[in-house]
């Protein structure tokens, strides 16, 4: 592994941006403020796209001078950035777009806001990831996972792989890559820093074709895979995630003792710890600062109502639903699933055949969201007894006292956490 | 039958698995041990053999790649193809219809061949289909309309010895204007949701080519539900 050379700049002054992209930063953030100060959105996004307007390359100018790092796949974006901020609050002040405003708009919009910080975390959408990596030349890139999401609307994990590929193999700067990802593995392999993560997380139901030549993959054991084709295969292993634990390469045990449950949360925080690190953050400093994440955009917080503990938690597809069916089976607690079908959340719901509800079994469940029906089917077929009840906050109110969990895609967790914020 | 179960292969789900189709399998399982016909699903994985002694073949959709790497697996296991040729029932969703065809033209214009089930040609359209389709059944093939979502860029022209197996109110389908292929009991559709689960008149149709008989009324009220949102979303009333 190289090390990489931080620059010894210290940010992006704004007398120091071209005269241009400072005049646009300027309106732009005037226009966040405005449309805060309006009520019409939280300024996430407009003050970015005002200023891309003036100045389409805001955000080279933007970066330019500072130390970036770029996290992206398809579960685990917010979270990860998260965690990789605070861990780089080590070395000095982090611009970050949390709140998952990740196209490049929301790029801009956070860079404008922290113009001093010689550092950036920058959650990217898997879409706009080569644009950025052109636009911000990253010192770190960070790559989860890749998974089947909003096929409608993203496109298919193939084609994804390929366009991270081409991006990827541009990087100077290092790669940290989920190795017990096939399509991660392969997208990441060409690129000439790649720092190898074992997460033992995976989504492997799109992978069992090779990526690289079609061939079938062969598993060995539950850890090692390889292309009965080609020649890829599950590279060695920088980074270990145990249960509980990190190793690194210099073979050091640390305990992760997170706040967040989950095992891929254990393996964002793994990944996040591996990319601070390649900026040069001690691991256990690295480690110390990001288990302290407790609330990830509303997302793992419990809200009080009638007489209920709900836990919110967020997922977007397969994979993620997948993982916190796993996370809620650790209690019995009654559950709330909540399905919306907007454009952000994929139109199609066909999705929801390829998550195992059948795991939901004997417990209470209410069917809700605007696609509760959809979703009562694929109840009924993996024979989980339920009731329909589209608002999902009357739906935490129709069960007994007590913890709920409360699981929902993407819009309906945004308009449930706004709802429940009130 | 080999066993005294209905036997449901489940055709390379890790190949043609992209849109939930697994679904089909699980709706054809369960809308038959509900009833009393024991049933049980065969999941034929990439790399395996495919069995020539199943009741039902489900084929699903999947990505160009995948597509391309389905039809050489299956032509060197044909295990289903000699199914078809007893007379067993297949099921083709969006790739499956392709597949099944004489032929498929992709974007590329590189036209491969097919597994030659079908009177059929695919080619590669203009623009991508997506979106809520509504259909009309084409000769009383089924009861009520046929509803889905599609998301495809392929269009099938049928030869006469396939017929369609609705008509198309809103959406692409086929070419605009007729859904799906039926041919002896091969049958093939663009559509997701998946299929079955939205349209149990289909699954019971299968389910009746497979036994022979008529199956008993299934009364699910959440999937009844289901269709009329669906059809209401798109514009139409059931």
């Amino acid at each position: 592994m190289q090390e990489v050379r931080l620059p010894n700049t210290p940010g992006a002054d704004p007398a120091r941006l071209p005269l241009r992209t400072a005049a646009a930063v300027r309106l732009g953030n005037m226009s966040s403020k405005l449309s805060q100060k309006m009520g019409l959105g939280a300024g996430g996004m407009i003050g970015g796209r005002v200023a891309l307007r003036l100045d389409p390359q805001a955000l080279a100018h933007l970066t330019s001078g500072r130390s970036v790092a770029l996290v992206t796949g398809t579960n685990g974006k917010t979270t990860s950035t998260m965690m990789l901020s605070r861990a780089m609050s080590f070395l000095g002040e982090v611009a970050t777009n949390h709140g998952g405003a990740n196209m490049p708009d929301g790029h801009v919009t956070a860079l404008s806001k922290q113009p001093d910080a010689p550092y950036a975390v920058l959650e990217v959408d898997e879409g706009y990831f080569p644009e950025v990596v052109r636009a911000a030349s990253p010192a770190v890139a960070v790559l989860l996972n890749l998974s089947r999401d909003q096929l409608d609307r993203v496109g298919e994990v193939r084609t994804i792989e390929k366009s991270l590929r081409t991006a990827l193999s541009s990087v100077t700067g290092v790669v940290v890559a989920n190795c017990d990802d096939i399509m991660v593995t392969s997208a990441a392999r060409d690129s000439a820093n790649v720092v190898w993560v074992a997460t033992g997380t995976g989504w492997h139901n799109d992978a069992a074709s090779c990526p690289r030549c079609g061939d079938p993959i062969r598993w060995e054991g539950a850890e090692h895979w390889q292309c009965t084709g080609c020649d890829l295969a599950r590279p060695r292993p920088h980074w270990v995630t145990g249960d509980g634990y990190l190793v690194a390469p210099n073979g050091m045990k640390v305990e992760l003792s997170l706040r967040l449950p989950g095992k891929f949360n254990q393996a964002n925080a793994v990944m996040a710890t591996a990319a601070a690190a390649a900026l040069g953050v001690p691991v256990e400093e690295a480690v110390q600062r990001l288990r302290g994440v407790s609330n990830v955009a509303g997302r793992y917080r419990t809200i009080q109502r009638s007489g209920h503990r709900a836990r919110l938690l967020l997922s977007k597809n397969p994979a993620g639903w997948s993982e916190t069916l796993t996370v809620v089976r650790e209690a019995d607690h009654p559950a709330v699933l909540v399905i919306n079908a907007h454009e952000a959340d994929g139109r199609d719901l066909s999705w929801l055949w390829d998550v195992p509800f059948e795991r939901m079994r004997g417990r209470q469940v209410i069917a809700s969201g605007e696609r509760a029906t959809d979703l009562a089917v694929r109840l009924t077929y993996a024979e989980v007894e339920h009731t329909i009840v589209p608002d999902p906050l009357l739906a935490i109110d129709a069960m007994p006292p007590g913890p709920v969990e409360v699981i929902a895609n993407y819009t309906a967790f945004r308009d449930l956490n706004a709802r429940a914020a009130q | 039958m080999s066993t005294n179960k209905v036997q449901i292969a489940l055709v390379l789900p890790d190949l043609l698995g992209t849109y939930g189709d697994f679904g089909n399998a699980v709706v054809l399982e369960k809308r038959m041990t509900w009833r009393g016909i024991p049933a049980e699903i065969v999941s034929v994985k990439f790399g395996e053999p495919v069995p020539n002694s199943c009741d039902i073949y489900v084929v699903g959709g999947g990505e160009d790649t995948a597509q391309t790497l389905a039809v050489r697996h299956l032509r060197e296991h044909p295990g289903m193809q000699h199914a078809a040729a007893r007379g067993a029932v297949i099921l083709g969703v969006c790739a499956g219809i392709q597949i099944f065809g004489e032929s498929f033209t992709r974007a590329d214009q590189v036209t491969h061949p097919g597994l030659g089930l079908i009177d059929s040609t695919s080619h590669a359209g203009g623009s991508r289909a997506i979106g809520e389709v509504i259909a009309t059944p084409a000769d009383g093939l089924f009861e009520g309309l046929l509803t889905g979502f599609e998301n495809h860029q392929g269009r099938t022209v049928l030869g006469p010895s396939a017929r369609p197996l609705a008509h198309v109110k809103v959406g692409t389908g086929n070419d605009g204007s007729v859904e799906g292929a039926v041919q002896g009991r091969i049958l093939c559709t663009y559509l997701h949701g998946p299929v079955l689960p939205r349209n149990p008149q289909i699954a019971d149709l299968l389910i009746e080519w497979a036994t022979g008989a008529k199956p008993a009324p299934l009364d699910l009220p959440d999937v009844t539900r289901l269709r009329t949102e669906r059809a209401k979303a798109a514009g139409v009333s059931l």
